[in-house]
């Protein structure tokens, strides 16, 4: 009894320490589409299929073209940034007047188009970047070097977009926008260049992301699918566009499906951290750190 | 038009599609024109809620349910249909309720709607592949072929009967349709829509009129789900749940027109017509095409001609009649919201 016991304890605390290091990356996730929706008040719905469309980036570069993997990082982030930039010009600008749920479903719009470009042009095989890093043997405890890596630079991430947002003029008068989109612009600040400069930084983090969860899944067409849900639970969680509200939630919720899929398959854990968040919507409908009325 | 001529046209209209599948008996054809009835009455379904602002891409979820249940039924617990439907419809219903009476009671409107009803459809898709021991996962399920009366299992081979069942179906919706768009309901609604503390003020329950809607366009999803599932036989999470079919609905709804009762069925008779299409010319190197055709119509559409095809098309006849009747001028108003 007491052997069990032991051997428990040792794979509860690894599932703990895993959900951490997930917790990481869709933190990141969340932070992105956070920034979107704070700034911009749109929702991103394809925001997940902008990873997707970066970790293919990754694919083809480390694997076709023989790039080192950090030098296509940079370069897949910075063509998820123009790729964020672009959508931003071409869908959402336009639309910036018309009722929110038009910039939503247009949005909806262009997850169609990527999931079927990516089809079209990649076909539906999975496929991996082939890279396998070692296992980290920690204790009786194994843990995977790549969700490591990732927890760390999706820290690292975070923490430059903190200092990006407190410490330049930009970046405060991003903050600034998110507090009162009308008083800004007769402040003598170009919102629609401020606007383009949010939606290529949301891009960015999608990238980074894209990088680091390359190391960790195969991507396909409909990947984007399997965190893309989760980021959004996340986020209303926490409360659209409250960035530390994300941060927590995004823990949270790594952590039920850590756990959830250490008791049963990895899909209860998501079903567990759904059920989860039903419960928190009668409790605290406006996010975790929403102050009550 | 006149009320007594649009009777008339729709009665003459109608006679023509129950008395179709009598002359015209091309297997394929009557396909087609099945799964458009069907998805028709699916995207009607759905514009229920979503005229009224209520976008939800939990739809998905709602028509999953309506078809697993069936179907679990039926093959586990030799159940019909016409008692696995209902229950299927229950359970859709249910959990509308639960999710919808949190996000009305608590006023999350707008993107938190959208978002929360968005993981809806994603967590059924997650429930249907984890539990693949009864549901087969994502290689899809059979309902078994009844040995017995075909008639207690509604399933039947003949295109014609289904061909029947679906226009009754699809006329239900469009009934259901006219009917919300008569009553006080629909006024509440549009008010909720356009301020939901005013309309609280005005004397109207918002909880109570935002649930209502909600749980006859689950009821009715389900249905279609359910309806979908009896006819092809086969379904798999991915053709009836999740959130690809969610966006599906809320894009032939917009194509179509929201505002207008046959909207959403010109809508489907666009995206269906589109898909086949494009896979009859292309074969197998159509796969993705037709998405992507649709994706790129959808953001045009959105950011063009918000009010739909056929919307927009009653519009101009419209302004070129100068009709005035009250009521149209108002919805072209909440069409067109800030005009």
């Amino acid at each position: 009894m007491q052997a069990f016991l032991d051997i428990f304890d040792i794979y509860l605390l690894e599932a703990v320490i895993n959900g951490i290091l997930l917790g990481g990356v869709l933190a990141l996730l969340a932070l992105g589409l956070n920034l979107i929706f704070g700034v911009i008040d749109v929702t991103w719905i394809c925001y997940a299929e902008l990873v997707m469309i970066g970790m293919y980036a990754m694919y083809f570069m480390v694997q076709y073209y023989g790039v080192s993997y950090f030098v296509a990082a940079p370069l897949t982030i910075l063509l998820v940034a123009v790729l964020g930039a672009a959508l931003h010009y071409l869908v959402i600008a336009p639309l910036l007047t018309a009722p929110p749920i038009n910039q939503l479903l247009a949005t909806g719009g262009v997850l169609f188009v990527l999931q079927s470009f990516a089809t079209v042009a990649f076909g539906i095989d999975f496929r991996n970047l082939g890279i396998r890093l070692p296992v980290l043997a920690f204790g009786d405890m194994n843990f995977s070097y790549a969700r490591l890596l990732s927890f760390v630079a999706a820290l690292v991430g975070m923490v430059a977009v903190y200092l990006f947002m407190t410490r330049t003029f930009t970046g405060t008068a991003i903050r600034a926008i998110s507090q009162d989109r009308q008083i800004m612009a007769l402040m003598g600040v170009d919102t629609r260049r401020i606007y383009l400069i949010t939606s290529a930084l949301g891009g960015a983090l999608a990238g980074l992301a894209a990088c680091l969860l390359v190391l960790q899944y195969d991507v396909h067409p409909f990947v984007g699918l399997s965190f893309g849900p989760i980021t959004f639970l996340i986020c209303v969680l926490g409360g659209l566009g409250n960035f530390i509200g994300g941060f927590i939630a995004a823990f949270v919720f790594a952590e039920i499906i850590s756990l959830g899929g250490l008791f049963s398959d990895l899909e209860w854990g998501y079903v567990l951290a759904f059920a989860f968040f039903i419960v928190m919507m009668f409790i605290r409908p406006a996010g975790l750190l929403a102050r009550r009325r | 038009m006149t009320g007594q001529g649009r009777l008339a046209a729709w009665g003459v209209g109608l006679a023509a599609l129950v008395a179709l599948p009598f002359f015209y008996r091309d297997p394929y054809h009557l396909h087609i024109l099945v799964l458009i009835l069907i998805w028709s009455f699916a995207y009607t379904s759905w514009s229920l809620m979503g005229r009224f602002g209520l976008v939800s891409l939990g739809h998905g979820g709602f028509m999953g349910i309506g078809a697993y249940v069936t179907a679990l039924l039926w093959n586990h617990l030799g159940l019909s249909p016409w008692i696995g439907i209902p229950i299927g419809m229950v359970a859709a219903g249910a959990l509308a309720l639960i999710v919808g009476y949190p996000c009305f009671r608590f006023r999350i409107t707008g993107h938190y709607f959208v978002l929360v009803t968005l993981a809806l459809s994603g967590i059924v898709l997650q429930v249907i592949t984890a539990t693949r021991d009864y549901t087969g996962g994502s290689l899809g399920y059979t309902p078994n072929r009844a040995s017995g009366n075909r008639l207690l299992a509604l399933q039947f081979d003949d295109k014609t009967t289904w061909y029947l069942i679906a226009l009754g179906v699809w006329l239900f919706g469009i009934v259901v349709w006219h009917w919300v768009d008569r009553s006080m309901a629909r006024y509440a609604l549009e008010a909720i829509s356009e301020d939901e503390d005013a309309a609280a003020a005005a004397g109207v329950d918002v909880t109570a009129e935002k649930l209502k809607i909600t749980l006859i366009s689950a009821l009715m999803t389900a249905l279609a789900g359910a309806i979908y599932c009896q006819y092809q036989m086969f379904i798999t999470p991915d053709t009836v749940s999740g959130i690809a079919v969610s966006l599906q609905m809320v894009f032939a709804a917009i194509v179509g027109g929201l505002f207008v009762s046959l909207g959403p069925t010109a809508g489907a008779v666009i995206t269906i017509l589109l898909a086949e299409t494009l896979r009859i010319k292309f074969g197998t190197r159509a796969v993705g095409w037709d998405n992507l055709v649709y994706g790129v119509l959808l953001v045009l559409f959105i950011i063009f001609l918000p009010k739909g095809i056929l919307g927009s098309l009653l519009d101009r006849l419209k302004s070129q009649r100068k009709v005035s009747r009250a009521h149209e001028q108002e919805a072209a108003q909440i069409a067109h919201p800030g005009t």
